[in-house]
């Protein structure tokens, strides 16, 4: 599947906003995250921004991005509608919770922790329904599974940690079950993306160019003449390539960059403290922000779809 | 609404193709983007189409698959492949905006471009490639199956079929009611054991392939004597003189 920036910047930043914003409303609510008025306004900023800016990214990849509001309207159906609907949803909650937080936090606090449970739940629906818009594909082996969905939440919640940590250490905090948690959360991702990668490897699409094209009966079937002299949009947009040993390169970053050297420098945190852990859990951040960026380049890129066994693909 | 028909359509118009008899001309491409281009979903944008990487909307194309048993028997098929209009169609349930619709009236899958995004969701969650996304327009376009002509009162009745079926030089498209059982298409379906293409991909196809028919396996000629030069006696004069001049 061809991979559009738009949308990588979108899955991963917006990824990485809800994660930090689940943190600090759980964090606040169970008094972990005892902040400042500043780390937090921050926090809730940084959140709200890469949550934003990921939306309205989405939209750029849109033939008419002025009618994208008409987005919202198929929820009964659509994972794509939902997602929409969730996402503009979830502002209420966590705007109100954070607003409250911020200026008013001796008031109303039996409401406002029910409006904060509220505000997790819809982040964690929205992340997941931003994951069924690929796990409810059929066509695409790759992402029509149960793999997909569980690494959207498990990687949203693990940038979100690292960036919680950069601000921490930043403000001079040093909370080490956050610290814990980033560690804790770097592990499980990344055996669930070598767990995901060994079964991309080892299984492949029910159809074949024999179910494909329904001959299978007499015998082994070949693209002989593809219908165009020159690519059309299916073949652009269904029919990315990419080369197997650039793969297994990009595999490796995604290990190294996104979940390695920011588990190992989780692990320095323990030991520096001031400016020195400030700066390493701002290169844990860049870090991880290179590496989920290949992961989400590599999640499209190596999926291949159904109609590809129509142009002379072997497997689907 | 971008939810299927809660009534299931009694009548599903659509496409046998017979897989034996289509020669792989092209024609049912040309002329579709001919009809289409003034259609329902006009215009069928070519982009580059005089340069030197030209691309451009087709709501039809022809594939040739070649096909070869354990045996070394091969065949060569001409495969056009178009909008199967299915009765489970996910392109429909995924559109975000109620753009993407089926008919209940006679299960036509269409695209109401008006309020298509250009998000190309449907075009990815369609396993055979139907949609097309229309660059310059910036709205996903598809075959209508010739909603404008198979309805339309203006053309002489026998003219009241989709495009690619009317052009058909060798009678290889039929086009009909395949919701029911006594329809032509649908004897034709029974008598030739039509099929749908990739069913496990759970789309329930309206369109239906018919198989080429069985050939005579293993008569094909493997004494390639006929074919290699003829250099006894039995040859001419002048090509003997002309093997022996060659020959010096």
């Amino acid at each position: 599947m061809h991979p559009a920036k738009s949308v990588i910047f979108f899955t991963t930043a917006s990824g990485a906003g809800y994660g930090l914003l689940f943190l600090l409303l759980a964090g606040t609510m169970l008094n972990i995250l005892a902040l400042a008025f500043w780390p937090l306004f921050i926090g809730f900023g940084i959140a709200f921004l890469l949550i934003t800016a990921g939306l309205l990214s989405s939209t750029l990849h849109l033939g008419h991005p002025e009618r994208a509001w008409r987005a919202i309207s198929q929820w009964r159906s659509s994972w794509l509608s939902r997602e929409g609907v969730m996402a503009l949803f979830t502002f209420a909650p966590t705007g109100l919770y954070a607003l409250h937080r911020l200026f008013f936090s001796d008031l109303y606090g039996g409401l406002m922790l029910l409006i904060g449970v509220l505000g997790l739940v819809s982040i964690a629906v929205t992340v997941y329904c931003t994951a069924m818009i690929y796990a409810s594909l059929r066509p695409i082996h790759a992402w029509f599974n149960r793999y997909v969905p569980a690494g959207y939440l498990l990687l949203s919640l693990t940038t979100g940690v690292i960036l919680l940590n950069g601000l921490l250490a930043l403000f001079g905090y040093a909370i080490s079950s956050v610290v814990w948690l980033a560690i804790i959360l770097l592990v499980i991702a990344a055996l669930w993306k070598r767990a995901y990668w060994r079964f991309l490897d080892s299984t492949k699409s029910i159809s074949t160019p024999e179910s494909a094209t329904g001959l299978g009966e007499f015998g082994t079937v070949n693209l002989l003449e593809s219908p165009h002299s020159e690519a059309n949009y299916l073949m652009k947009e269904m029919g990315f390539r990419i080369a197997r040993k650039h793969s297994a390169k990009l595999r490796r970053i995604v290990i190294g960059a996104g979940f390695l050297l920011p588990a190992v420098l989780m692990v320095l945190m323990f030991s520096f403290a001031g400016p020195a852990a400030a700066a390493i859990s701002v290169v844990a951040v860049i870090s991880a922000g290179i590496g989920v960026v290949v992961e989400r380049w590599l999640f499209f890129a190596e999926a291949r779809h159904a109609v590809g066994l129509y142009y002379g693909a072997s497997r689907a | 609404m971008t939810s299927l028909p809660v009534n299931p359509p009694k009548k599903k118009l659509g496409l046998v193709i017979d897989l034996d008899i289509c020669v792989g001309c092209h024609a049912c491409a040309v002329n579709c983007k001919e009809w289409n281009s003034g259609g329902h979903s006009a215009p069928m944008t070519d982009t580059d189409p005089y340069g030197s990487d030209p691309t451009g909307v087709w709501f039809n194309r022809i594939h040739s698959f070649e096909v070869e048993n354990d045996a070394g028997d091969g065949r060569t098929v001409n495969f056009p492949k178009s909008c199967l209009h299915c009765d489970d169609a996910p392109c429909v349930t995924v559109c975000p905006t109620g753009a993407s619709y089926k008919r209940e009236e006679d299960g036509i899958v269409l695209v109401n471009a008006d309020m298509c995004i250009g998000c190309k969701l449907c075009s990815w969650a369609c396993p055979y490639g139907a949609r097309e996304y229309d660059e310059d327009e910036g709205v996903m376009k598809k075959c209508t199956l010739c909603v404008d002509k198979i309805y339309n009162p203006n053309l002489p009745p026998e003219s009241r079929v989709p495009a690619c079926v009317s052009t058909c030089p060798v009678g290889a498209r039929s086009f009909g009611d395949l919701g029911d059982p006594d329809s032509e298409v649908s004897q034709l379906v029974a008598a030739r054991g039509g099929y749908d293409l990739m069913p496990e991909q759970e789309c329930k196809p309206t369109n239906k392939y018919l198989p080429p028919r069985p050939k005579k396996l293993g008569t094909a000629r493997t004494d390639v004597q006929a074919l290699t030069p003829v250099t006894d006696g039995s040859a001419g004069v002048i090509a003997r003189w002309v093997d022996k001049f060659l020959s010096a």
